[in-house]
């Protein structure tokens, strides 16, 4: 299997798995039909990432970008984490067959959703995740992922 | 680390026995079966009796036997020749659970101007033989039906279905690929015109196949060139892989009885393990009317790659119909076709034995595979959701 050994290590050491119980924000991204689905809980306090943590049902890139990226945003600022977030699955998708770009761009999907909640829960503008981004000059990714005649 | 392989269907150990009866074509009996001179002639007696052991587990005439480089020309040379045979025709009719050997034709002869009709399977992988039978009409040139399914192993009712064809008026191929060597087969007893098999899945090396051409049907040549093979396939004879298929068709019509007591045995005894021991886990294809080596079995909310990955690490060779696994990010056509859902698709490991397999082997899997679930499950977003399962339909 074509996997870099630091993918493998990733998937086959899965830290920050699982669900915070009070969480300040959760955010979901994929589909079912695709292969792969990522949920994303955030515990922030003064607007630094406290704790992330992941579920995911996917592949083993989809699996081990999850713990990356749950793991990188640990202890960032909220403008922090849209940027790490960005950096850490172009790390991960360095060398994966380009299939698995789909499941690496999920987790940032799944952070931003996260985050779009948390937002959301404090009373800021739904689109500050991507004000943030375009502030940060990061680009706005959609990856298509509806359930009705979509290709994943 | 212990190797336990359980992915006979997609290619099978070479028998020593195998190999042991092909060694000598290579460096001392290395002539041209078509040469004049005694030494090549001596080769031409070997693949004659090749061709006798081929004929003989399928119950065929040497005659019938046409050697070929691989079960995708054999699918190849008969669709497509059948319809050169009869150009007045453009129509084909096959099923959406076939192999890409036929599949991905079919799609690529379709953009070339002929109709196909891809017949649907049940929830069980079934078809339905009345719609078969309507699917058939004057223009249909060939109806193109696999014996047995290398997913799921669900075996069609290929005899049956051959009647229906035949009072049709068209021509049937089938697919045997899968099942020669598996299950007993006697053209003697069917009306079926042409049947693929293939060597790398009967334990004889890869890149040997051959078509059987029923006596009177039309063919046209797929590969054109010399008068090998009486004019059915140019190319000189590949003698070798050709020895050694005709001895692996000789010995699994010598095991076939082991396949189906010993090997289903093993099978059986996974399955029912794996089943009773894993929550969430089911059956893909119907019970009975499959291969006797084959399990396809899904274990919900958790995707194949990540199972293959752990097994693999144990030493577990099997294969899954997930979409990571198939270079694509559809799930299997297969499981697909029989509407298996989505979370269940992804989740599919396809355990498929032979007669090179043992008990330990089996307790070894059922040892591994229980914790390597329910692992990944701990990390699924659906698990412990199960009540929101429908939303994934
Ligand atoms: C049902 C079926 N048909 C055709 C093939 C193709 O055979 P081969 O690999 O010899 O080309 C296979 C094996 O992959 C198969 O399982």
């Amino acid at each position: 299997m074509a996997y870099s050994e630091q993918v493998m290590d990733h998937f086959m050491n899965p830290r920050n798995v699982g669900e915070i119980s009070e969480a300040s924000g959760i955010g979901e991204a994929g589909s079912p039909k695709c292969g792969d689905v990522m949920r994303f809980s955030l515990q922030m306090k003064e607007g630094v990432v406290r704790d992330a943590r992941f579920k995911t049902f996917g592949c083993g890139a989809a699996l081990a970008t999850s713990r990356m990226a749950t793991g990188i945003v640990k202890g960032a600022t909220v403008e922090g984490a849209v940027k790490v977030a960005n950096q850490a699955v172009a790390e991960v998708l360095g060398g994966q067959p380009a299939v698995k770009m789909h499941c690496s761009v999920l987790a940032e999907e799944a952070l931003e959703a996260a985050l779009t909640d948390y937002f959301k829960k404090q009373g800021e503008p739904e689109d500050k995740v991507i004000q943030l981004k375009k502030a940060a000059g990061i680009q706005v990714r959609r990856h298509n992922h509806g359930d009705e005649g979509h290709s994943c | 680390m212990k190797t336990v392989y359980v992915d006979n269907n997609a290619t099978t150990r070479v028998d020593p026995k195998v190999l042991r009866e092909m060694e000598p074509y290579f460096c001392d009996l290395y002539g041209n079966p078509s040469s004049m001179h005694h030494f090549g002639g001596q080769v031409a007696g070997a693949v004659k009796r090749a061709r006798q052991q081929v004929a003989e587990i399928i119950g065929a005439d040497p005659s019938e036997i046409v050697f070929t480089s691989c079960g995708t020309e054999s699918d190849n040379a008969a669709i497509w020749g059948t319809l050169h045979s009869y150009p007045q025709k453009h129509h084909i009719v096959t099923t959406r659970v076939e192999h890409p050997a036929v599949l991905t034709l079919c799609n690529h002869l379709m953009k070339q101007g002929h109709s196909v009709t891809e017949l649907p399977v049940n929830h069980e992988g079934l078809l339905d033989l009345d719609q078969l039978r309507d699917a058939i009409t004057p223009y249909t040139a060939v109806v193109s039906i696999m014996w047995a399914n290398n997913e799921t192993g669900v075996i069609f009712p290929v005899e049956e279905i051959a009647e229906i064809v035949k009072e049709k008026g068209s021509v049937f191929h089938c697919d045997a690929v899968q099942a020669v060597g598996k299950i007993p087969i006697d053209m003697k007893k069917n009306k079926i015109d042409m049947l693929s098999l293939s060597g790398h899945k009967l334990h004889a090396p890869k890149g040997v196949g051959a078509l059987y051409i029923r006596k009177g049907t039309r063919f046209t040549p797929f590969f054109i060139g010399g008068h090998q093979e009486h004019n059915r396939r140019g190319g000189t004879e590949s003698v070798p892989s050709i020895i050694g298929l005709g001895k692996a068709c000789e010995l699994a019509l010598a095991y076939m009885d082991e396949e189906k007591t010993r090997v289903k045995a093993l099978r059986d005894r996974l399955e029912a393990g794996l089943l009773a021991n894993i929550p969430n886990a089911l059956l893909n294809g119907h019970q009975t009317h499959r291969l006797p080596n084959t399990s396809s079995l899904s274990f919900e909310y958790i995707e194949g790659e990540g199972i293959l990955l752990l097994m693999s690490r144990e030493g577990i060779a099997a294969s899954s119909g997930s979409a990571c696994t198939s270079g694509s990010l559809e799930p299997s056509h297969v499981l697909r076709a029989m509407g298996v859902p989505f979370t269940g698709a992804h989740g599919s490991i396809r355990f498929s034995l032979s007669r090179f397999n043992t008990d330990d082997e089996v307790d070894y899997i059922l040892e591994k595979i229980p914790p390597i679930i329910s692992r990944l499950r701990e990390l699924s977003p659906f698990w412990k959701r199960r009540n929101r399962s429908a939303a994934f339909q």
